[in-house]
């Protein structure tokens, strides 16, 4: 292998991950996040990894950014001073939301504040119609007084949201412009061009956050650009968006909202890439750390996508109590269920589990670091699932006493139970939470889960995956070597890609073929203006192997275009992708269209309906690098029976008996090794579990690979299948 | 240990309820159910009593939906309930309160015997008859009525049903389709049930039922105990339809449950702003439930302590034929009703009265030249006014309670029909007074585009009863209705918006809480920089 050096590098919330690859090997290391100068976090990891890896900073070839700087500035409210300009009649449409209340039976209910307040949200009588034609005609001088008093008011910032400019941007580029004149160094956001998306509440918000985060966002990339090259870099960085792709720096600090789901895209991406190389159609990604577990689908190895999503959720992960954002993004489903997670014993005497977390500080009662509160890692001490011998969080010294105590004070004396039997309610309870959140995620998107692998990463994944595919009735399991910072590792394997997404009516019986190629090819080069822009920033020396980590590819040049409709039949509210074909459409592309629409309907719900008139809203196009070549992991069958000379005793679910489990070092496994369960395989930064129903297998890129033993569910004994 | 296994099925339920329900989401054509959230979704016991329900946008849906399973058992008739059927009804009195919202129930075979059902509820685009409006005179003129029956038998769809509706309602491409949505999410929620009893080695409900409502009815009793035994009363003014309308409320409080009893309240009017007793049932209940009980799960134990009466004839309790089309008018002042009752006894829960009723518009957009072949477009739109002031918070701004359900998007709503929405923004100083300030109404500006005129229905209130203040808060504004030429609109019925005039809805603000005086200077202040307060 001979691929050039490349680091990923991701900003979280606790902790900033930092990998390095180079020559076809990989280090990484994880420190903590410095939130004042998140750059400084960065150059520290990157020191660490260069040192480490015997390498020289000159010679990296591609720096790959992720990071949670964008969420952040919106979740604690640090953007820019910034002015919100909106079509006259409209000044509130961000503040009043959906009109709804989030939470049903809450009467002290309340709303997230607006990011931009009312008394900074200006009108512009002005007014298009719903088909882009001008109802009320942009008046210049009006304009130009607010203008004027809009510079006298000292805005770092300005964001433009009109009525219907996703059709028709004139207006906004119009006000824009004058703006520029009287403004020239203010950041100026558009909706037009930040989200051409129908609906104004969501577009509002969306150019609202832009522009909110712009001027902090551009000059975070920049200083962390010159430090990198201070520090002797001299190659490009590209940074990680919501959607799965690589951007260019200039454009990343032109649509800095594009980066905010940037770290959890790495995960879905680091989960995509295992796919690939496993020759896996269909992927549960389930990534679990402290305070969140976060579930995506990946199909074809290929993350699903959403047109918008929501940030800065207020109120317990509730659906409706954030901001929404629209933009084309990975989607992906957060359950506040995290090793922190804090159990809880409720009214009607159930237990409950988050999404209060105790998160790393106090932290679990087990840590010993002034929690008491007992948390689902607690339970999983308790129970046997981790053991204060393996844990490898430095500085950190696990306590039995401390997490039984917890147990049997938060829990059990409420229920008249020992600590062991709440530990056992309480990990039961949080599986049960993700497997139905995974359940209903994946009926939203008209799937069954039953038939996907799951692949589990993150601190807390591997300890609970096991219990989770029975719940799941999921039957394969791949745990992968490096999960512990699986998002960084995850943009090394990132393709450029952008994609461009508009909303247009347009209805099959009425169909105007001239004007969707016309929208189509205008995405196209909205998408492929990002790539190459991203593309002509790389360091030529390296072309080829960029990608691969050694596979040199010529198909490069060719970058892969995707072009999707968004339909559904007149009258409904929820769209269905429809990929199209690369062919411009002709006189009977309607034919077409509604064809490949009722093909798609029938496989999301399970029939199409007859005579009703179908239309489409939405189109995109993705305009991406093609993925590298992968190297494919033939399966490797069970050749020996690992060392079960050590044990311990670990509670398992699946029988409800305390059994003697080996305790296996992962390192110590080579290919073809097989661990009967119950077992507990660990390693520094996590655990896998395997219930007495199951066994894994190492593979020849590190995985393991966890499946059901033969014997019945509820035979269970100690040695099954051992 | 059982008790655990117990909590995992109980939530297991539910999830499959939530499934269920989205599934109807996904797949339904009326804007109330994909875009304001208005349908319910829920799984019986074999005797009818509900042992979950999905979280949805609609309390209205809360009760009546859980005794629609038990009308559905008797009217079918036990001894004819076959593996592989669907039963269907709109029956507002059977159902959920008027002709518009279509119910379906599912009975559940395992091993060849009945275990249970599984019942969702939606609201469709069109009935026939007049349209969604007040204005029909006895509910034979508000569209087609399906009393209960078959929708499907052993598999077999009834075609003559699906026959009949396609030749009474406008629309009847997606009303058709809104029905196949219905027994669809059923059959969703009835698979995922069966593999989870397979799961969980279970032959029927019976056992995880009998734990759901112990455990609920305890936890529900208890709950109740903060609001001392006792009666309590209430009485509140809102418009009606031409003439005031008293609604008056005798709670009576006991360790087993409260009851509340409608006499005092005015007679039911000839228009179809009438309430079939089981609706405002539903919000009496939410009433409680959110003062006292509100992380209950919604079941038959926890809606089984509330109970209503009201003599006959009354507003509250509509009887056939009366007209009850838009009944949430009337029907979502209950629970401002209720709250006021208790509100003394419970002193730091309940709020100051709010602009209660959604202020939800039809609009029938009809070309002004016949003979121009432009189409015909119905839209409907809900709209929200001000929440009252709480005890320790302002009231919430141009947002639904005690409904859930959301606003449309207008720019969706222009894509729709051939409408223009000018306007659409807080209502400045439409907020009651007070200590905590009552949240704003908004103003919309509406009008048809060039070439058209509408039929617009009205079905406002509080334009003249404005949300009452509490402890010394000022009542909320009044709305108001008129054309932009100063035109007076009445705020109930059909009107017509001639093309080239804009409507003009002010919608009210909620009720204030404590005496003005006491205001926080610092919240005064906000109010007139962000010009809440002018």
């Amino acid at each position: 292998m001979t691929g050039g050096m490349r680091i990923g590098a991701d900003v979280g919330g606790t902790f900033t991950d930092v990998v390095v690859e180079v020559g076809g090997r990989m280090f990484s290391t994880k420190v903590l996040t410095t939130y004042d100068a998140p750059e400084q976090g960065i150059l520290d990891g990157v020191a660490e990894v260069v040192s480490e890896s015997g390498t020289d900073l000159a010679d990296l070839d591609t720096f790959i950014h992720g990071t949670t700087v964008a969420a952040n500035a919106i979740i604690a409210r640090t953007g820019a001073h910034t002015a919100f300009v909106t079509t006259a009649g409209f000044r509130d449409t961000i503040e009043m939301r959906t009109e709804s209340r989030f939470e049903q039976y809450d009467l002290n209910l309340v709303l997230p504040t607006p990011l931009i307040e009312r008394r900074h949200r200006h009108v512009l009588a002005e007014r298009l119609a719903a088909d882009g034609s001008v109802l009320r005609s942009f008046d210049e001088d009006e304009a130009g007084a607010l203008a004027d008093h809009l510079a006298d008011q000292a805005y770092e910032a300005i964001a433009i949201g009109f009525i219907h400019a996703y059709r028709n941007g004139d207006h906004e580029r119009q006000f824009r412009r004058i703006l520029r004149q009287r403004m020239p160094d203010v950041s100026i956001s558009i909706s037009s061009e930040v989200s051409p998306q129908i609906r104004e509440f969501e577009r509002f918000n969306t150019v609202c956050a832009n522009a909110y985060i712009q001027p902090l966002m551009a000059s975070y990339l920049r200083h962390l650009e010159q430090r990198l090259h201070d520090a002797g870099a001299t190659c490009p960085v590209f940074l990680i968006h919501s959607g799965g792709g690589l951007m260019s720096v200039d454009s990343a600090a032109r649509f800095p909202v594009r980066l905010v789901e940037s770290g959890p895209a790495g995960g879905a991406i680091f989960a995509a890439d295992i796919a690939a190389r496993h020759d896996l159609d269909a992927v549960l990604s389930y990534d679990m750390g402290g305070t969140t577990a976060k579930i995506c689908l990946i199909s074809d190895h290929t993350p699903r996508t959403a047109k918008t999503f929501e940030v800065a959720r207020t109120h317990r992960f509730t659906k409706g109590s954030g901001m929404p954002i629209s933009i084309p993004v990975i989607e992906m489903i957060e359950i506040g269920a995290g090793g922190g997670s804090i159990a809880t014993v409720d009214v009607l005497d159930q237990i409950r589990v988050g999404p209060q977390s105790a998160g790393s500080e106090p932290g679990p009662a087990a840590y010993q670091l002034g929690g008491t509160a007992p948390t689902v890692t607690d339970a999983n001490l308790v129970l046997g699932r981790l053991s204060a011998d393996t844990f490898g969080a430095t500085g950190i010294e696990l306590s039995d006493d401390a997490a039984v105590t917890a147990l049997a004070d938060g829990v059990g004396a409420m229920l008249g139970i020992n600590a062991e039997a709440a530990a056992i309610g309480v990990t039961e309870v949080v599986d049960e939470n993700m497997a139905n959140a995974a359940r209903v995620h994946a009926v939203e998107n008209g799937m069954d889960v039953s038939r996907f692998t799951m692949i589990a990463f993150g601190g807390g994944a591997p300890l609970h995956a096991s219990r989770l595919c029975d719940k799941l009735h999921i039957d394969e399991l791949l745990v992968p070597p490096g999960a512990g910072v699986g998002s960084a590792i995850g943009f090394l394997r990132t393709p450029f890609a952008y994609e461009a997404l508009r909303s247009h009516y347009s209805v099959m019986h009425d169909f105007d073929h001239h004007q969707a190629n016309r929208i189509l090819a205008e995405l196209a080069d909205e998408a492929y203006s990002f790539v190459l822009e991203a593309l002509a920033g790389r360091r030529p020396t390296n072309h080829a192997g960029e990608q691969a980590g050694g596979q040199a590819d010529d198909t490069e040049a060719r970058p892969i275009v995707e072009r999707w409709a968004f339909m559904r039949y007149a009258g409904q509210g929820w769209e269905i992708p429809v990929r199209l074909d690369d062919a411009p459409f002709d006189n009977v592309g309607h034919e077409l269209l509604a064809n490949r629409f009722s093909k798609a309907y029938e496989e999301f719900f399970g029939r199409a309906i007859e005579g009703l008139a179908i239309e489409a809203v939405n189109w995109a196009v993705r305009v991406s690098t093609p993925r590298p070549a992968v190297q494919l992991v033939a399966r490797v069958e069970a050749t020996r029976d690992a060392d079960r000379s050590r044990t311990r005793h670990i509670h398992d679910t699946t029988t409800g008996t305390t059994v003697e489990a080996a305790v296996v070092q992962r390192d110590s496994l080579e290919a073809g090794d097989r661990v009967a369960g119950p077992a507990a395989i660990v390693e520094p930064q996590t655990t896998t579990w395997l219930t007495s129903s199951h066994q894994a297998v190492m593979q020849s890129d590190g995985c393991l690979l966890v499946t059901r033993l033969a014997t019945d569910l509820s035979a269970g004994a100690g040695e099954a299948g051992g | 240990m059982n008790d655990l296994r117990h909590q995992v099925i109980w939530n297991r339920l539910i999830s499959i309820v939530e499934e269920q329900a989205l599934t109807l989401v996904r797949t339904a054509f009326s804007t109330s159910v994909r875009e304001a959230g208005d349908l319910s979704a829920g799984v019986f016991d074999v005797q009818g009593r509900m042992i979950a329900q999905a979280i949805t946008g609609t309390p209205g849906h809360v009760n009546t939906m859980a005794a629609a399973v038990g009308n559905f058992i008797e009217d079918i008739g036990p001894h004819r309930i076959y593996e592989g059927d669907a039963y269907i009804t709109n029956d507002p009195w059977k159902g959920t309160g008027h002709l518009h919202d279509f119910t379906v129930v599912t009975p559940v075979f395992r091993k060849g015997i009945l275990i249970g059902y599984f019942a969702c509820t939606a609201h469709v685009v069109d009935v026939g008859g007049r349209g969604f409006g007040p204005d029909a005179g006895e509910v034979y003129e508000e569209g087609l009525f399906v009393p209960i029956m078959k929708f499907i038998e052993r598999g077999v769809l009834n075609r003559d049903l699906i026959n009949i509706v396609h030749h009474n309602v406008r629309e009847s491409g997606q009303v058709v389709g809104d029905l196949h949505s219905l027994a669809a999410c059923n059959e969703t929620g009835m698979r995922r049930l069966l593999s989870t009893l397979d799961e969980f080695d279970l032959d029927d409900l019976e056992e995880v039922a009998t734990f759901v409502f112990d455990r609920t009815r305890r936890a529900t009793l208890e709950r109740l105990r903060a609001l001392p035994c006792g009666t309590y009363t209430n009485e509140m003014r809102v418009d009606g339809y031409n003439d005031t309308i008293t609604l008056a409320v005798t709670l009576t409080v006991t360790g087993s449950g409260a009851h509340a009893d409608f006499t005092g309240t005015s007679p039911t009017c000839g228009h179809g702003v009438n309430v079939p007793l089981g609706y405002a049932h539903a919000y009496m209940t939410y009433a409680l439930l959110v003062a006292l009980a509100p992380e209950m799960p919604s079941n038959h134990a926890s809606l089984a302590p509330f109970t209503v009466s009201a003599p006959e004839g009354c507003i509250l309790n509509a009887r056939h034929p009366d007209p009850v089309s838009v009944r949430h008018v009337i029907g979502h002042f209950v629970t401002d009703l209720c709250l006021g009752a208790i509100a003394e006894a419970l002193p730091g829960i309940v709020p100051a009265e709010g602009a209660g009723a959604l202020w939800n518009f039809h609009v029938s957009a009809r070309p002004t030249d016949p003979a121009a072949g432009l189409p015909h477009h119905e839209i409907l739109m809900f709209n929200s006014g001000g929440t009252g002031a709480r005890p320790a918070l302002d009231g919430l701004n141009a947002t639904a309670f005690p409904s859930g359900v959301r606003t449309m998007s207008t720019e969706a709503t222009e894509q729709v029909g051939p409408i223009v929405i000018w306007r659409k923004e807080l209502r400045p100083d439409s907020g009651g007074a007070g200590r905590l300030r009552g949240g704003l109404g908004q103003v919309i500006e509406l009008s048809p585009t060039e070439g058209y005129e509408f039929n617009f229905s009205c079905m406002f209130d509080r334009v003249a009863n404005p949300a009452r203040g509490r402890h010394g808060g000022a009542d909320g504004t009044a709305g108001g209705v008129r054309l932009d030429d100063g035109t007076p609109f009445d705020a109930k019925g059909r009107q017509l918006v001639p093309e080239g005039r804009h409507l003009i809805l002010e919608l009210p603000g909620g009720g204030g809480f404590g005496d003005p005086a006491e205001r926080d200077p610092v919240a005064v202040e906000r109010d007139l920089e962000q010009g809440y307060v002018s």
